[in-house]
Parts: C-alpha cells; sequence; structure tokens
C-alpha cells in the first residue's frame, strides 16, 4: 500500500514546486533569475521580485537522484579538486553547463536501457519472480537508460533537428536538473567559507555579477555591536547592486512584507521541529531533512508558511491520534549530526531501521529557525549559521536539542565535504559525552559523493552504538 | 547440572577465531585461521574449534557471531554483535579493572570506553587504513621481513627514524626511499611503530584513556607498537596471550548470557 502523504507534506512539496517553476518560467520570459546561497537573506531578493534558486539545495537533489558522482566527476575533469565539497563540485559542473542524461542511439534515437537499473519484477502474490540464472528478474517498467554526460553549450551549437531536440529531451527530467542557468549570484559565506570561491568561479565561468556577504567566523556566543555595523553596511551595499541590477528601486513594502513571512515560517519551522521532542517522536526525523527545500528555497514566501503551519496542524492531529510515519517501532533516540549522505539514504536508513533507532535531532532546526524584529536583529541573525559561530555556541545549540528531544545517542557524519563541520566534531563529540553521558559514533561519509561512503563501516558503527546505548540504558537501571 | 557450551565466533578482515566456553567460564577450545571474511577462513575455524572440543553444533547451546563477516554465518550463529561490546566484554573477562580497550585489527582502530565490563563509548577510525594491521603488513611486506618478527627488530633500532602517518601509500614510498637511502631496518621499523601508535593514541585521547588499559587484536603482539603506545600514552597497557581471541571470548560470553535470559 503506498504510504499515505499529509496534507501539510503535500502543501509542502507543491511549494518547492512552484519555486522552481516560477523561475523556469521566468527564464523563458527573458527575466533575471539568481542562485543564491543558503543563508543569503532571502529577504532581499523578494523586495526585488526576483527568482532564486538554491545551488546547495540542488546539489542535494541530484545526490539523491543518484546523479551525485557523475556530476562530481565533470567538476573534477574541468579541474576542480575531489576534495572541493560535492555540492559546490556539482553546481559548479552545472554552472558550465554539463548534465545528467539518459542515454540514446543517436541513429534511432531511442533510450538504450541499463540491464541493471530498476526494481525487481514480482508476481501476482507479491514474490519476487525468479529468472534462469537464479537471479531476480527486474521489471521492465521500472528500468532507466544509462546515465551519461551531456554539455547543453555544445546541444545549444547543434543545426535544429530531431537530434538536436532529442538531446534536450535526454536531460534527466526532475527538477534539479532542469534549474535555468544563473544571471546573478547571491553568495554569502555564512554557512561556509568555500562558498566564497564557489560562486566567484561561477560569476567568472557565466560572466554575471556576483553580490557577496562576508561574515567572518564570530569567537564570541554574543554578536558583537561592530559586526552587526558590518553585516548592517553590507546590506546597504547589496541593495544598491540589486537595484543597479534590476533598474528598479528597492521596495520596503515588499521587503518587510518578505521579512515578516520569513519570521512567520521561521517560527513555524521551529514548532515543527519541536514535535521530535515526543516520545515516541510522530515521525522520523530523516523527514525533517526532506523539508529542508522549503526553509532554504522558500523562506520568504508566504505560502512555505502556510504550508508549515498546515503541517503543525497535520502533526498535532498525530500525536491526538498516535501515530506516526516512522516505519518501525522507536527504540532508541539519535541526534544526527550533519548533513544526511543524500546518495546513500537508503543504506543510512537499513540498520537504523533494523535496530529501532529513530533521528529525533538534527541541528538544523536552530540553524534555519531565526526570528528576528529589525535589520539590526537580521543582521545578528544571519551572523549565526551552523560553520560561523563558536565551538561553544555550537555545543550548547546540539545539546539543547539533545535534551530537549530526549536522545540516546549522537551518530556524527564525518562529511567529506564539508571541512568546516566535521573539524571540530571530534571535540563536540567529547563534550556531549562528557556533558550529557551518552554514546556517540562517528562515521566517515559525504553528503554529495557516494565515493566516500562504505555500508558496512556505517553499520558497525550504527550498531556499535545501538550496544553501548543499551548498556547505557541497563547502567541507568542499576 | 548439565554444562552449558556457548561459541563466539570473530570473523575479521584478514583471520577467523572462535573461542567455545564451557559456562561462560571455562575456555574448552579455541581455533585461529589467518584468513577472514569472504574466504574458507570462518569454516575453518568453526571445524577446528569443534573437533578440538569433541561437539557437534546440536551440542552448542548458543552461537554468536562477530567482526566484519558476522552477517555472513545467518542460520549457522544464533545471534551477532558487533565486534566493539565483543572486544570490551572480553578484554573484561581477562583483566576485571580494564576502562579502556585499544583494538587493532586488520582494517581499522577501536578505542572502547569500558565500564563495569562493558562498552560505553567508543571510537573508529575513519576510512584510511593507516594505523591498523594491514599498514604493518604493507611495510613488512617492504621490508622484507614476516610480520610477527617487528617487534624483536624494532627492539633493535639505535637511532629514530619519522616515518608518516598518514596514508599508507605515501608511508610505503616513505620507507622504499629510507632504504633506499641506506637507513637500518631496525631503524625504519621503529620509526613505522611510532607512527602507528602515534596515529591510535591521537584516536585514543578523543574517548579519553582511564587505567586499566587493555590492547587487544593481533597486532597487540607487537610489543613494539605495545612500547611506543605506551610511551604515547603515558599509560600501562595490559595484554594477553589470547590477545587474538578477545573479540571470539567476548562473543562467546555473550552467547552465554543470551542462553540464561
Amino acid at each position: 500500500m503506498a504510504k499515505e502523504v499529509s496534507p501539510g507534506v503535500l502543501a509542502l512539496r507543491k511549494v518547492v514546486d512552484d519555486v522552481h517553476a516560477d523561475a523556469r518560467k521566468a527564464k523563458a520570459e527573458g527575466k533575471l533569475v539568481g542562485w543564491s546561497s543558503s543563508k543569503f537573506p532571502c529577504e532581499l531578493a523578494a523586495a526585488f521580485d526576483l527568482d532564486v534558486m538554491y545551488p546547495e539545495n540542488q546539489a542535494a537533489g541530484i545526490a539523491a537522484n543518484r546523479d551525485g558522482e557523475i556530476m562530481c566527476q565533470a567538476a573534477e575533469d574541468l579541474g576542480f579538486d575531489n576534495d572541493i565539497c560535492g555540492y559546490a563540485r556539482i553546481s559548479l559542473a552545472y554552472a558550465a553547463g554539463k548534465r545528467a542524461a539518459r542515454k540514446f542511439d543517436p541513429e534511432t534515437l531511442e533510450y538504450i536501457i541499463d540491464p541493471n537499473s530498476g526494481k525487481p519484477l514480482k508476481d501476482e502474490n507479491g514474490k519476487v519472480v525468479m529468472g534462469e540464472d537464479g537471479k531476480p528478474v527486474k521489471d521492465p517498467k521500472t528500468q532507466q537508460p544509462y546515465t551519461v554526460l551531456v554539455d547543453i553549450h555544445e546541444i545549444e551549437a547543434m543545426p535544429d533537428g530531431p537530434l538536436k531536440d532529442k538531446y534536450w529531451e535526454s536531460v534527466k527530467p526532475y527538477r534539479q536538473m532542469r534549474i535555468p542557468q544563473p544571471d546573478f549570484l547571491l553568495c554569502c559565506n555564512n554557512i561556509c567559507n568555500c562558498m566564497t570561491k564557489w560562486y566567484e568561479n561561477i560569476a567568472r565561468m557565466c560572466n554575471i555579477p556576483l553580490i557577496m556577504i562576508d561574515i567572518p567566523y564570530n569567537n564570541t556566543v554574543e554578536v558583537h555591536d561592530s559586526n552587526v555595523a558590518y553585516v548592517r553596511a553590507q546590506f546597504d551595499a547589496a541593495i544598491k547592486q540589486l537595484e543597479e541590477l534590476t533598474g528598479k528601486k528597492f521596495d520596503e513594502k515588499k521587503f518587510e512584507q518578505a521579512c515578516a513571512n520569513a519570521n512567520r515560517t521561521a517560527s513555524a519551522w521551529l514548532r515543527v521541529c519541536d514535535y521530535l521532542q515526543y516520545k515516541p517522536a510522530p515521525y522520523s526525523g530523516f523527514d525533517l531533512f526532506n523539508h529542508m527545500a522549503d526553509i532554504v528555497t522558500a523562506r520568504a514566501k508566504v505560502q512555505a508558511a502556510e504550508a508549515f503551519e498546515l503541517l503543525e496542524k497535520d502533526l498535532e492531529q498525530a500525536i491526538k491520534e498516535g501515530t506516526t510515519t516512522t516505519p518501525f517501532p522507536e527504540k532508541y533516540r539519535v541526534m544526527f549530526e550533519g548533513i544526511p549522505c543524500w546518495p546513500k539514504l537508503p543504506d543510512l536508513f537499513k540498520p537504523l531501521k533494523a535496530n529501532g533507532v529513530n533521528v529525533t535531532a538534527v541541528v538544523y532546526a536552530p540553524a534555519f529557525g531565526f526570528v528576528y524584529e529589525d535589520l539590526d536583529g537580521m543582521a545578528r541573525a544571519y551572523y549565526k549559521a551552523p560553520n560561523s559561530v563558536c565551538i561553544e555556541q555550537g555545543v550548547a545549540w546540539r545539546e539543547g536539542i539533545c535534551k530537549d528531544n530526549k536522545v540516546d545517542g549522537v551518530l556524527v557524519h564525518y562529511n567529506r565535504s564539508c571541512k568546516p563541520w566535521s573539524g571540530y566534531m571530534a571535540e563536540m563529540q567529547r563534550r556531549f559525552t562528557a556533558d550529557l553521558g551518552i554514546p556517540c559514533a562517528g562515521f566517515d561519509g559525504d553528503q554529495a559523493d557516494p565515493r566516500n561512503f562504505n555500508a558496512a563501516q556505517y553499520e558497525t558503527r550504527v550498531q556499535g552504538l545501538v550496544e553501548a546505548m543499551e548498556q547505557n540504558a541497563a547502567n541507568k537501571e542499576g | 547440572m548439565e554444562t552449558i557450551y556457548t561459541l563466539g565466533i570473530d570473523i575479521g578482515s584478514t583471520a577467523s577465531k572462535c573461542v567455545m566456553l564451557a559456562d561462560g567460564k571455562e575456555i574448552v577450545a579455541k581455533s585461529l585461521i589467518a584468513v577472514g571474511a569472504g574466504t574458507s577462513g570462518p569454516q575453518r575455524a568453526i571445524d577446528a574449534v569443534l573437533e578440538a572440543a569433541g561437539k557437534t553444533r546440536e551440542q552448542i547451546a548458543f552461537v554468536l557471531a562477530t567482526g566484519y563477516g558476522r552477517n555472513s554465518l545467518e542460520g549457522f550463529a544464533d545471534h551477532q554483535m558487533s565486534e566493539l561490546s565483543c572486544h570490551a566484554r572480553g578484554a573484561a573477562f581477562l583483566f576485571p579493572q580494564v576502562r579502556t580497550v585499544v583494538d587493532i585489527g586488520g582494517q581499522d582502530v577501536k578505542i572502547l570506553r569500558v565500564e563495569n565490563g562493558a562498552m560505553t563509548n567508543f571510537q573508529m577510525n575513519d576510512k584510511c587504513a593507516a594505523g591498523t594491521g594491514r599498514f604493518l603488513d604493507v611495510m613488512a611486506r617492504v621490508l622484507e621481513v614476516d610480520v610477527n618478527d617487528l617487534g624483536t627488530l624494532g627492539a633493535k633500532s639505535t637511532k629514530e627514524v619519522a616515518i608518516s602517518s598518514t596514508c599508507t601509500v605515501f608511508a610505503e614510498s616513505e620507507v622504499i626511499s629510507q632504504l633506499a637511502q641506506g637507513t637500518d631496518k631496525c631503524d625504519i621499523i621503529n620509526g613505522i611503530h611510532k607512527s602507528v601508535a602515534g596515529r591510535v593514541a591521537g584516536l585514543a585521547h578523543r574517548v579519553g584513556v582511564q587505567d586499566d588499559v587493555v590492547m587487544t587484536g593481533g597486532v597487540a603482539q607487537n610489543s613494539g607498537v605495545v612500547n611506543a603506545l605506551q610511551e604515547q600514552l603515558g599509560h600501562t597497557i595490559h595484554t594477553s596471550p589470547l590477545t587474538q581471541y578477545v573479540g571470539a571470548l567476548g562473543a562467546a560470553l555473550f552467547a552465554y548470557k543470551k542462553c540464561n535470559k
């Protein structure tokens, strides 16, 4: 039976679909479309009615669609080192015109099916049909063509005709592989410092303007007034650049409305996150990862706020009815630290499900759930992103969620793509255990490049964590 | 009362080990085959231990598998657990005061925090094989010496030689270049031991080192690594002649516990 999807989740999906559809429409109509880092103040772009796409979110989608490796390799072929963030590599390859596409025969224009793709064929009793070779037979309906890399500039240069049309059609049809090329860039390095060079490269590659807001690493828990002034001044400069870019005057009313929407969305997002405090939780923490698309791409849109408010109602109902979307009984609760390995979500989920481990805490909640009252407050809010805050602040955020969401352990993703985030995790892990008395397990992986993850190593670490949590519980019971 | 026999099987990446216990106290038989997961090693180790004890599978009350290849014994083993818990349990059986276990296996390094005989926290190496048993195998091959002789040879060192601990491949080329320069093999080996110890100590400090410290796994037989690690940690390290069997021993102990549930 297909899993029932709640009205809130459906609304959230529509919000993101609409953001993408609007950007494609804007591009087709010759309007400007920008690319933005995930924590650039979206309120500024909204004041100018600009359509904006988010490469981090796009790269996560491409990775989850299993095209992370081919795009990362494409970037490496362009000369980018494989030590660079996987999101950056995917985005740089995309900006350069590279696309994952379905292989076809140029003579017949028929797609060439990969015989290894697809799900096992099942008979009328739901049993897997076995072939003569003793292996499960693939369901032809689920089989896909081979994936190949194409270049949109090479396609553009082809003579018009069915072959050219087929090449355009062959580009994978999911929305993240179809975002419009950028006309301008909005970069804020509060989310990570790699962002600066990543966007500078795209700006040069595509010869387009880059609007940059620099937020230095904050060594103190409080954001100093001089830092606020530094960011405020950059907001003013960005507004001026956007005025020049669009030929429009800054619309204060639209800006205020965008701020109000962003605050409303953030508040609703935080309340949704808080539902993970219930024991058992009404949903799997992995669902939150999926809703990241909304909080990143549509934070300043009223539709996002409304969709999160609708989801909140669904969750309230789930609590009343005692239901959950977690497809197994919740035995243990953990905080998942870091970004998931998007290309390996099933591998990530399998041992958690097998051991009854629900992810009931993620650090995204405070990272994107910021509410502010005025422009100074907005500058202060944007100063606080996971990789721009000091370790004391980072530990306080996480330990707060661990306590509120009643976790039994912490699973730490040492993300090869994110050196700043992974670099301080060894110390954070030590503090979690010392302060909260809970075990932590770390595993190696990557947010976008599947080559950096090993399922067997991960499984052993999860099992070890489960056994340590079991022992901890036994010790507490005496 | 009838004796209860339990069997622990530890299928590692480089060796297969079995320990059979009587009533969770006495080691009745043990076996070790020097090949691990995906080979004939597990079956041969099982056959050997059953033969040594004069028992059949049916006479074993509970079989518990652990190690990298633990899932391959479905149907034979009654249960499987991670090697982390099993090493902690086995070490606590041999050294009841243990608080920290250092296990250097074929392809991973584990540092375990042990409280009241059970693991409560741990750290493992990342994807890199530097600092593991495999690292020592590679170095022994380059040096054309038996891996079992590394400890004795390293003890003869008279001069400090630094070997990188960041990557097995880079370390291998460093060793080759040291050999080309005519550096004494014993000095190189001593440098390799210090390199392994440095890598492991870094991981151990993340968990926090508390006495008693016990080292398990095959590498604990290498006195060079044990001494270098002792020096770097500033703690006495306890080892046992049964060091290679600690995981399997822990598995047999857990198996006994399962019988009594």
